[in-house]
């Protein structure tokens, strides 16, 4: 064990406030693309996410997921309400930096992946229903499978973990997860009244956007764990992915709706950024163009043409950027990887090995197998408790007035 | 009778613009303006809340439709109107009659019924 590092740990406390940032952005970013009557219920959704998970994972959520392993498949309770952890590094996630300070990074991950749900069932979902979904959707769902693909190290680690999965800053934990069970959710909730698009604020949206594409930075080049060579790549390809997922999702634009617009661009990034995830630390920033650039295009055609012909309500897209540009990531990882970037990763099929690509298809199959049957069952639960949707006139009045008693444009004020 | 030429104003809720809209169409009137207003009769409006102190908002949000017609009859509209947005309810909104004395469309100074 080396020690504390104090860059490594400066480092940390910076990308956690980074990730943290990610937050208001995802607000912002749905905010903008739902109704003015429905704003702040959507605002809501991010920044209610905060302050359960950010509580939940102190409680339960952290031992879970980084407890010490049982059979592969959940964390022991160990780590329940932080006990035994303190200002020693845990060496199976890092030697340099407190276990406290990994407990507070991660949680910022569970915090933006719950969040990011909501994109699938907004403008239509109860509050009280919102508020028990995420609470055990992020217990039974997000926990256990971060367990599998991050939790302990060796011989006791997750069992997808010990399959040799690559999961550099969250392509399966977050991105697939998250995308899978929002679209789950917008199925069992329903279509909305009228499911055309009206967003109210596009510049908002885009403001949203850009402060995830900086968040981003944290989000991954954080998920080294240190101030390295691994940092400084993902970084890099972090953001060519952004940009080359921008230039494809409007370059499709441009095509075939004949004009390139600004929320397509902004759009774009955030697949770019989504596909990069899972292999920002293991591929070169020359990959990361290719990944961002079928990124991009991938999130297109999934919002575009695959939802208008499935007829399903992800209202925000939470599929189609997060669960297609997560899938796209997962396959590209296994592609693109290799050691030369990062040596405790591992050689993808474009340098020599199909490992990889094997047990990413598993992992793949596996978590959105589990997500789905998971959010399902939890939704089903929460069904019989409460009444998961608003009711016609309150979906007419609008989720602010309605649910929140609020509203967030008085214009003769 | 001929060239009479009548406005319609009808204000009504928010949610029975699109229905409205879609039913007018099918008696051919194409042309109309529509605005976003704020406005109470009846119909109490309703608390909100900030940082817990109550308020009570007394305008509702509703939209005004403002067509002018000439050929297709007035009894038609008004008809086509309550039948979309009657829902015996407050709040459900009023109809507005006048009388128009021309109309001009700038573009080529046609006037009276050729201008509409």
């Amino acid at each position: 064990m080396k020690g504390l590092n104090g860059a490594d740990m400066a480092f940390v406390i910076f990308a956690a406030s980074l990730v943290m940032l990610m937050i208001p952005g995802l607000a912002l970013f749905y905010g903008g693309m739902v109704r003015s009557k429905n704003v702040l219920s959507t605002t809501l959704h991010s920044y209610a996410a905060l302050a359960v998970i950010s509580i939940q994972w102190i409680f339960i959520g952290y031992t879970l997921a980084f407890g010490p392993d049982k059979n592969g498949l959940i964390g022991g309770l160990d780590f329940a309400f932080l006990r035994n952890i303190g200002e020693l590094p845990n060496a199976d996630y890092s030697t340099t930096i407190p276990q406290l300070l990994f407990v507070i990074f991660q949680m910022m991950f569970a915090v933006i992946t719950a969040a990011v749900i909501s994109g699938g069932f907004a403008e239509r979902m109860r509050f009280p229903a919102f508020l028990l979904f995420i609470l055990l959707w992020s217990t039974f769902v997000y926990d256990p499978i971060a367990h599998w693909v991050w939790g302990g190290a060796g011989e006791n680690a997750g069992w997808l973990k010990k399959l040799g999965v690559l999961d550099f800053a969250g392509g399966f934990v977050v991105e697939i997860n998250s995308g899978i069970s929002g679209l789950v959710a917008a199925i069992m909730l329903g279509k909305r009244k009228k499911m055309r698009p009206e967003p109210h604020h596009l510049p908002m949206a885009i403001l949203g956007g850009g402060i995830l594409w900086f968040g981003w930075f944290g989000f991954n080049a954080g998920s080294a764990l240190a101030v390295n060579g691994v940092a400084v790549n993902a970084f890099l390809t972090t953001n060519t992915s952004a940009a080359a997922g921008a230039i494809s999702f409007v370059i499709c634009e441009w095509l075939i709706n004949k004009k390139p617009t600004a929320l397509g661009t902004i759009s774009g990034a955030i697949a770019g950024l989504v596909a990069i995830t899972q292999g920002a630390g293991y591929v070169t920033p020359m990959s990361a163009f290719i990944i961002g650039l079928i990124g991009g295009a991938a999130s297109f055609f999934a919002i575009v043409f695959l939802k208008a012909k499935l007829g399903y309500d992800d209202a925000l897209d939470a599929f189609g950027c997060h669960g297609v540009g997560g899938i796209w990531g997962a396959i590209a990882t296994a592609l693109f990887a290799t050691k030369s970037v990062n040596p405790a990763g591992a050689d993808g099929l474009f340098y020599g090995s199909a490992e990889l690509l094997k047990s990413h298809m598993i992992a793949v199959v596996v978590i959105v197998f589990y997500a789905a049957v998971a959010t399902f069952v939890i939704l089903k639960v929460i069904g019989k408790l409460t009444r998961l949707r608003i009711n016609k006139e309150e979906e007419t009045e609008g989720l602010d007035v309605a649910l929140h008693g609020e509203n967030a444009y008085n214009i003769f004020h | 009778m001929s060239d009479k030429i009548t406005k319609v104003d009808i204000l009504t809720s928010e949610s029975k613009l699109e229905d409205l809209m879609d039913a007018l169409n099918k008696i051919d009137i194409t042309g109309m303006t529509v605005s976003s207003v704020l406005g109470c009769g009846v119909q109490k409006g309703h608390k909100e809340y900030y940082r817990g102190t109550a308020v009570d908002i007394k305008l509702l949000p509703k939209v005004k439709i403002e067509i002018v017609i000439a050929n297709v009859p007035l009894e038609k509209v008004l008809e086509t109107a309550k039948a979309v947005l009657h829902t015996g309810q407050i709040g459900d909104g009023k109809i507005f009659v006048y009388d128009v004395e021309n109309v001009i469309r700038i573009s080529d100074g046609a006037e009276g019924k050729a201008a509409l």
